[in-house]
């Protein structure tokens, strides 16, 4: 069995059942944990009025603006340019739609009536090209940054190796730089599976619990009567 | 058979003219991506060699490969056969039959021991000796034994001998195995497609009689100047892909205007071949041209790489059972981890309780 077909057969599958297992354990152990009961009466009445939270964390506060802004920027840039690359290149689009097929017996355009859009290479190219600048540009931010450098850790390190190895090797893969194109849609394929294996035991969890965390806080920010 | 002649006085003889033999070696030169001014210095060498002794043995196969060589257009099969190489042995061919045929077989072996060249089509059995495939009561696997050790350099045509083919798929109930894991102190160059393209077996001869060595090979042992870049590389629909147009099923408008046949299970961009360029029946089409995907015949295990018709984008990820099995795991994990951090609450509430309830001694 060459790398690649390591890497399209019993790679994924372990890749695709950790990552499954692993997210589930992480959700699952804390939404069943306890809570701390709140015996104070609430301070306002409106109970959901506190999610506005997850909209209002998602943009920088002026008061920060100036501390905030380049990480906040470099931010939507990485997250914007990654995901139009993962959900908008065909391959990509075709790997989802057999999960879906495989798991549900259903397809996109059989549920929505029109098939998922995709882009034309180039455009993908470009974004995960602007995606590697902002990473790299975050990376550098938090190497000179001193207060940043010393609250990280490895798991920020390696969360970001993880995140930008899938981006470079595709791109590589796309343009045939560095390899034979099997060797290199091999180690791209392989750095996917890194970054799904990864994933559930790292800061990369972030993806499936971060509106949840901003929605409970805020709700219950707003139980106290703060102001959001 | 008369070796002793060169190939230039056999071109003479036969009425071929100096100014059509350049021709067909400046052709020769641009199919194997050689300089333009290989051409004369390839006519110079062909010119002045004697016909090299090529001995063909057909194995685990389906004739195809000679089918295939039969179409040939540069050279043609008839001054392949005639005016380059002396094809002393190759069954399906020759006129000979029966034992005269293993005589000739024999002779030529003989005669040219060290010197021939030994083509393969097909693999090799293994299991029960390799009784599977046997020619005049004798295994292939004998066979291939005895003539290698008087070949120059072993040419394997085809993806049976050169990686074992079809006979190897999946469950191989004749152990197939190629040549190359038989042979081990032999030059070898494989030339694999199923079946492959003519003129590029044609070529790989043309180029070891012009230098008198077999061609610059890569890490799967095939020419590089017809196997250096993936059908992908150089398809005619290439652009079609990069722009995101990509036909949905075989009779599609996307189809019918020629759009980008990965979406259909095209193994294009993991196939190294030159179908795209030099193509078929002298160079009228190609399978993608006809509108059929890329089947990926050139490369090892083609057979056992999943379906031809799913794309190469859907990984093996599991199934909905392997899934769905990992959820679960997933799920009991999390419960557990949860009711262990509420036993840890509790102990910790419990420790913090008590002091309060402790009655003060004495």
């Amino acid at each position: 069995m060459d790398l690649l077909a390591f890497a399209r057969g019993p790679g994924m599958q372990w890749a695709t059942a950790i990552f499954v297992a692993g997210v589930l354990w992480r959700l699952v152990g804390v939404a069943l944990l306890r809570r701390k009961p709140d015996l104070s009466a609430p301070r306002v009445a409106a109970k959901w009025k506190g999610l506005r939270l997850i909209v209002l964390r998602s943009w920088p506060r002026k008061e920060f603006l100036g501390g905030t802004a380049f990480t906040e920027v470099m931010g939507y840039v990485f997250h914007i340019g990654f995901l139009v690359a993962l959900f908008f290149y065909l391959p990509h689009v075709l790997f989802f739609a057999d999960v879906a097929q495989g798991l549900l017996g259903v397809t996109f355009k059989g549920v929505f009536g029109v098939a998922w859009p995709t882009l034309p290479g180039g455009i993908i190219y470009f974004a995960s090209a602007v995606s590697v600048a902002a990473l790299i540009a975050v990376l550098v931010h938090r190497l000179v940054n001193p207060v940043k450098r010393l609250i990280s850790n490895f798991d920020d390190y390696f969360s970001w190796f993880v995140t930008i190895a899938p981006i470079a090797t595709g791109m590589a893969a796309y343009s045939h730089i560095g390899a034979p194109y099997q060797t290199l849609l091999a180690l791209h394929l392989l750095s996917v599976e890194l970054l799904m294996v990864w994933f559930p035991f790292g800061k990369l969890m972030h993806a499936f619990t971060i509106f949840a965390a901003r929605g409970s806080t805020g709700m219950l920010f707003e139980r106290k009567g703060a102001t959001l | 058979m008369n070796p002793a002649k060169t190939i230039g006085e056999r071109l003479a003889e036969a009425g071929v003219s100096r100014r059509a033999f350049l021709k067909f070696c400046t052709a020769l030169a641009s199919m194997m991506a050689l300089p333009p001014a290989a051409g004369p210095a390839m006519a110079q060498a062909i010119a002045t060699r004697e016909r090299p002794s090529v001995i063909w043995l057909p194995f685990q196969e389906c004739t195809g490969c000679t089918e295939s060589i039969t179409r040939s257009h540069t050279p043609t099969l008839e001054s392949l056969i005639f005016d380059l190489v002396s094809l002393d042995y190759q069954e399906t061919l020759m006129a000979a039959a029966g034992h005269q045929a293993e005589a000739v077989l024999a002779a030529a072996m003989k005669e040219n021991f060290g010197k021939y060249l030994l083509i393969v089509d097909g693999s090799v059995p293994l299991v029960e000796d390799g009784a599977y495939s046997c020619t005049a009561g004798r295994s292939n696997l004998a066979l291939l034994k005895e003539a290698a050790q008087g070949a120059a350099a072993i040419i394997c045509v085809g993806t049976c001998s050169s990686y074992g083919g079809i006979p190897r798929a999946a469950p191989n109930p004749t152990q197939a195995v190629p040549v190359s894991a038989v042979v081990k102190d032999r030059p070898i160059v494989n030339v694999p497609g199923c079946p492959p393209i003519p003129v590029v077996i044609t070529g790989v001869l043309a180029h070891y009689l012009t230098f008198g060595n077999l061609p610059e090979l890569d890490p799967l042992g095939r020419p590089k100047a017809f196997y250096g870049e993936t059908i992908h590389d150089r398809c005619y629909r290439r652009p079609f892909y990069d722009q995101g147009r990509f036909a949905k099923t075989f009779d599609d408008e996307g189809a019918r205007s020629g759009w980008c046949l990965y979406e259909l299970g095209c193994k294009g961009p993991v196939t190294y071949n030159a179908c795209a360029t030099l193509k078929w029946n002298a160079g009228t089409s190609f399978p993608i041209q006809s509108g059929h995907g890329c089947l990926g015949c050139s490369e090892p295990d083609f057979w056992d790489r999943g379906s031809f018709y799913r794309p190469l984008a859907a990984a093996d990820w599991g199934s909905a059972k392997t899934v769905g099995a990992a959820a679960a795991a997933g799920v009991a994990l999390g419960a557990a981890a949860a009711w262990a951090a509420r036993r840890r609450q509790d102990r910790f509430v419990k420790e913090a309780a008590a002091p309060a309830d402790r009655k003060p001694e004495g």
